[in-house]
């Protein structure tokens, strides 16, 4: 039995070594070299590149990171919610609404975050709508700030807050919502006092989903954002592309991996506590 | 004494089936009354009527003298104990006991709750989550929670099928005493005959959706109405279409006697009284029940008889 499982794990165990954890370590190593005059990476080891990190200009950075990334993270599991719930008590329409969920991934990310460009920008559909209807006379500046981007995020990951938290209420005791309604409860109150906590371990699963994805975007924040918004994830492109820094690029990435798997595991912990 | 829940041409029916026809029933406060069925015969349906977790698609339902089919389950005084118990598992036993006070604040909502749990004998383990309850501890916190609100009429749906046989006999004595000492009316869904027997002051048999008969335990053990209660409560015999429990046979080995013969196919021992399976000549199988102290063999040769007035006819 227990080699049988091993057969069975080890496609995915070689796929995650390979793709995973060895570009992880090449990282790591490139972390404590130094920058080399033509990009990539030089002796002698140094501790220098993460010393950097704490100059106030890239402390900004990460704080609107994880500001951005935690604002997506509310949104999402606050919008999501909802639909999940209404998602599981539809009966037989069910899996139509799930698929409708999922129905965007059939479209690449980046087209559709350039169809958000084009109703976004000044003169994209929103605007000129606006404008037409003698709504507004000058364009509003919809795009290339820090709404855009968190929209674009928000919009991105809500079906990856969806989805756990549908599926702890799809798994919920019926019963439980009866017998708290049979003690008095009001339909709010059900909701507060055991659909929620009940649902905790899919919320925070979907908190995390989102949320880690979100503190490493480039893209979402490199289109929607312009110039104005530097992400990690853009900074951390900026330095092996136009900046010809590997090795504080890699420092800034290490960085980066450590805040979300510590998030993972505290969040895994509590969810424990929880059940 | 008073009806405190009336039931008037109660009905449902589900998008494919009638599970409930025209159930009419008055239960007297403070009584242990049971609706007892085979499965699928609209027991539970009726108890999730009453409870207001479905809504009836005729009929009425009157609770202490007010109409209550319409309201939401929130609002009825009645608390059900779940087949499942329904325990929140993220709250203690003392979180679960105290959920419903919430939604009725009592002033002496602590008082309530301390008598209710050692009434039950879980006021040691109320700080215990659900999941390290053994199951009857499990059945006794759902009791406690439902009946910790004071309910007119405490709704239990099959709360012994949870638990292994050998427990259920004591908890069984445990839930009527329970009852006694509470003076709360106890609506009791169940498929056990014996259970319903052994508990209840009054029991409705139910059969597809409709009430067979309702009487005491004696009444429909004694004088069924129908062939079904007269099957389904107890064991019965048919012999040319009369019915005749199985305590009611004379057993003889005495080939002159009167009765009609058979062979002793099977019998059993079973401490205070011997069990027959007699083979009639006739070609009937019969179950007989008889004193220990006679003994019959495999294969004997037996008369059986049986006084006339015991016989139970039906109209077919």
């Amino acid at each position: 039995m227990t080699r049988l499982r091993r057969i069975f794990v080890m496609p995915a165990a070689i796929l995650m070594l390979v793709t995973i954890a060895v570009p992880a370590g090449i990282i790591g190593v490139y972390s404590v070299l130094s920058r080399g005059a033509y990009g990539g990476v030089e002796l002698p080891w140094t501790l220098e590149n993460y010393g950097r990190l704490i100059d106030p200009l890239y402390g900004g950075i990460f704080v609107r990171s994880f500001a951005l990334a935690a604002a997506a993270t509310a949104l999402c599991v606050a919008l999501g919610f909802p639909l999940a719930l209404f998602i599981a008590r539809a009966g037989a329409r069910k899996n139509l609404y799930l698929s409708l969920v999922i129905l965007p991934f059939w479209t690449s990310f980046l087209i559709r975050l350039y169809a958000w460009m084009f109703l976004l920008r000044d003169t994209g559909l929103i605007n000129t709508v606006l404008q037409s209807l003698g709504v507004i006379r000058e364009p509003l500046p919809l795009l290339y700030n820090d709404g855009a981007v968190l929209l674009g995020l928000v919009y991105g990951f809500l079906p990856f807050a969806v989805l756990p938290i549908y599926a702890t209420l799809e798994r919920l005791d019926k019963s439980l919502l009866e017998a708290a309604a049979d003690l008095g409860a009001r339909p709010i109150a059900v909701l507060t006092r055991v659909t929620v906590p009940l649902c905790a371990p899919g919320i925070a699963a979907a908190a995390i989903l989102v949320f880690v994805p979100s503190l490493g975007t480039y893209i979402t924040s490199d289109l929607l954002g312009g110039s104005k918004t530097i992400l990690i994830g853009n900074l951390v492109q900026n330095q092996f592309t136009t900046a010809r820094d590997w090795p504080f690029g890699a420092a800034v990435s290490i960085v980066l991996m450590m805040v979300a798997v510590a998030l993972m595991f505290a969040v895994r912990r509590r969810g424990e506590e929880l059940l | 004494m008073q009806d405190i829940l009336e039931l008037r041409g109660l009905s449902k029916q589900f998008a494919t089936h009638r599970a409930v026809h025209d159930v009419s029933l008055a239960i007297e406060r403070g009584a242990f009354f049971s609706l007892l069925g085979p499965s699928g015969c609209g027991k539970t349906t009726t108890l999730r009527l009453i409870a207001g977790f479905e809504s009836p698609t005729a009929g009425e339902i009157w609770l202490k003298g007010s109409r209550i089919d319409a309201l939401p389950p929130f609002r009825r005084n009645v608390n059900t104990v779940f087949q499942s118990y329904a325990l929140f598992p993220h709250l203690t036993v003392l979180g679960n006991v105290e959920f419903g006070l919430r939604h009725a604040p009592a002033a002496d909502a602590g008082q309530r709750v301390r008598r209710v749990l050692e009434q039950v004998q879980m006021w040691d383990k109320q700080s215990r989550q659900p999941s390290e309850l053994s199951g009857g501890e499990r059945q006794r916190v759902a009791l406690a929670r439902a009946l910790v609100l004071a309910p007119e009429v405490l709704l239990l749906d099959e709360p012994l099928s949870a638990l292994d046989p050998q427990l259920r006999k004591q908890v069984r004595a445990e839930m009527k005493a329970l009852q006694r000492k509470t003076g709360v009316t106890f609506l009791f869904v169940t498929h056990d005959q014996e259970e319903a027997l052994a508990l209840s002051d009054r029991i409705a048999v139910m059969r597809g959706g409709e009430i067979e008969q309702a009487g005491t335990p004696e009444e429909l053990y004694r004088k069924p109405r129908t062939r079904f209660v007269a099957s389904f409560l107890g064991e019965m015999n048919w012999v040319d279409a009369v019915g005749i429990r199985p305590e009611c046979l004379r057993v003889s080995s005495d080939p002159v006697l009167n009765g009609r013969a058979g062979r002793i196919a099977q019998a059993t021992f079973l401490g205070p009284h011997r069990h027959l399976t007699i083979r009639l000549e006739s070609g009937e199988v019969v179950t007989a029940q008889t004193a220990a102290g006679i003994v019959f063999d495999d294969g004997e040769a037996v008369r059986v008889s049986w006084d006339p007035a015991d016989e139970l006819r039906f109209l077919s």
